[in-house]
């Protein structure tokens, strides 16, 4: 084991994994925070808690980990490189590690313009997959990214996010290559609308053998609104909503009855391809479908968390 | 053959707005307009010719407001050379406040060169580029002080990827764009178009490590000395 999460035990046990994501609140209540986690208590594996998620300030990234751990879930602390360099990206793992997170997912972070403070200066010191290769180094080799030594023991599990969505589409692959060999242990895709897309990305993973090499899971996002649908076509880069999905969304009686539907059918179709290890949903702002989405995808009961750690 | 504005430039600037420039020289009553013969005359910011333009629409605009403003003018071959600037110091005559239309630099080398005179800035300073055609300049390098064009194509992420992602390209690519904007283009797919014709593409799968970011302003104000080129002198 590489850092003994249970998220890490689950995938090395060959599981079908269910994470989700908890958007922290725009605020300073912890109550929020609590709600959002009991109604993901039972459905996922782990909980990923977002960074400052499209540049919006929010509650950070790692207290709500904190707060998640406290109450008894398994969190996976998501890190941008657009907030911090390489100093405080490092001193919030040494502070995460000791209060028990051992999960981490390294992101670009979306640029500051999208966000609520758009005249800010961003970072960028690392982009995501150096990210992965300090974590990483941090957790073999005991050493900062400079080299220089620090105390105690790093023991992190390391992810990344892919997207067979955005283009260059032959790239996509290689650039998946290049996070596995930096060293991510699981990869989290973009939401999956355009099942066939990723299906033919999925076929290049394997023909490179990076299957064998980390743990991949199918992102899943309800679509709750035809105006969210199509925002994300029109507005989003790299989400790769097709027109087939948006006019379902638009001509359906009952709207989130059919997102939830498009969301199982992508959970279904996923789940046969070989080499996807479990789903990750992304229900940012309508946490409690997913224990509904769980319990019809028939991946209920979750495996009972083992209480070592 | 060559007109003067032919060339490639390095420093690419514009001009603030008249109304900004008019709130800068209201303390003063006699103002040099200081134009720049290199850079910022191939961008048109502040040439001789804009020099022109700037202090007839400054001398039109005070006196309907009736102000009595003496705008002078004036160009020099560089503002960011001692060299040339001495002219200024020569033909500043009694003006209290000199305006430059050089970039940042050319500001800073007239300032130092006048002590006890007011010089103000006539442009902004935008980012040193190139020329794509008429009338539209795009940024092309950082002087990060490390170059890695080598790797890249000889397209430069650092300073052409919103994020300067030195593994890109991010998963805001789409369609050739940068997720920020419909208008900016993703330079790694710039950089992965070039490097697929050159069949190069075995770059694009080595992970360029962290940046030594020292190199650039990170670093700290940067110089350059030449112990070699000083004796000549």
């Amino acid at each position: 084991m590489l850092a003994g999460s249970n998220l890490e035990r689950l995938l090395e046990s060959g599981q079908f994994v269910v994470t989700a994501e908890l958007g922290p609140p725009k605020g300073t209540n912890q109550k929020v925070v609590a709600r959002k986690a009991e109604q993901l208590r039972s459905c996922c594996d782990a909980v990923n808690v977002t960074d400052n998620q499209t540049a919006i300030v929010r509650m950070s990234s790692l207290s709500v980990c904190i707060l998640l751990k406290q109450i008894g879930l398994e969190p996976v602390m998501q890190i941008t490189c657009r907030d911090r360099n390489r100093l405080a990206i490092q001193a919030d793992v040494l502070g995460a590690v000791g209060f028990g997170i051992h999960n981490f997912l390294c992101l670009s972070g979306d640029h500051q313009k999208f966000g609520n403070h758009p005249t800010a200066k961003n970072v960028f010191d690392l982009d995501s997959i150096q990210l992965v290769q300090t974590l990483v180094g941090m957790r073999d080799k005991k050493k900062f990214a400079s080299g220089d030594d620090f105390n105690g023991e790093a023991p992190v599990y390391v992810g990344a996010a892919a997207n067979p969505f955005a283009d260059p589409f032959e790239f996509r692959v290689i650039r998946l290559s290049k996070k596995v060999k930096a060293g991510a242990s699981f990869i989290q895709t973009q939401p999956v609308f355009d099942v066939e897309r990723f299906a033919r990305w999925m076929e290049m993973v394997r023909q490179r053998g990076l299957d064998q090499q980390t743990h991949i899971l199918a992102g899943i996002t309800p679509i709750k609104s035809a105006g969210m649908a199509r925002y994300m076509r029109d507005n989003v880069a790299g989400v790769g909503i097709p027109d087939s999905v948006v006019a379902r969304i638009e001509q359906a009686a009952d709207v989130k009855e059919e997102g939830v539907k498009i969301a199982l059918e992508a959970i279904e179709e996923v789940r046969k391809m070989p080499g996807v290890h479990g789903i990750h949903i992304m229900a940012v702002g309508w946490e409690d479908i997913v224990p509904v989405i769980v319990e019809k995808a028939g991946l209920m009961p979750r495996p009972a968390v083992s209480a070592k750690q | 053959m060559l007109s003067e504005r032919d060339g490639a430039e390095m420093i690419v600037a514009e001009q603030k707005p008249l109304e900004e420039i008019r709130k800068l020289i209201a303390p003063y009553d006699r103002v040099l307009l200081l134009g720049c013969g290199t850079c910022v005359t191939v961008c048109f910011a502040g040439g001789e010719k804009e020099v022109g333009v700037l202090a007839a629409a400054l001398r039109m605009a005070e006196r309907i407001d009736g102000r009595d403003v003496m705008v002078s003018e004036l160009t020099i071959h560089r503002q960011c050379e001692p060299e040339f600037v001495g002219e200024v110091r020569d033909k500043l005559g009694d003006a209290q406040a000199v305006l430059s239309l050089g970039c940042g630099v050319g500001v800073q080398a007239v300032a130092a060169a006048l002590p006890g005179v007011r010089v103000l800035p006539g442009l902004n300073t935008k980012f040193m580029g190139e020329t794509v055609e008429p009338g539209f300049w795009r940024e092309a390098c950082l002087g990060c002080g490390n170059c890695v064009l080598d790797l890249t194509g000889g397209i430069c992420p650092i300073a052409r990827c919103s994020k300067s992602l030195l593994n890109g390209p991010c998963g805001g690519s789409e369609g050739g764009r940068c997720e920020i904007s419909k208008d900016v283009e993703c330079a790694w797919q710039l950089i992965y178009d070039r490097l697929s014709q050159l069949g190069r593409l075995d770059l694009m799968e080595e992970i360029i490590p962290l940046k030594d970011w020292s190199t650039a302003h990170a670093g700290g104000p940067r110089k350059i000395v030449r112990p070699d080129l000083a004796k000549l002198t």
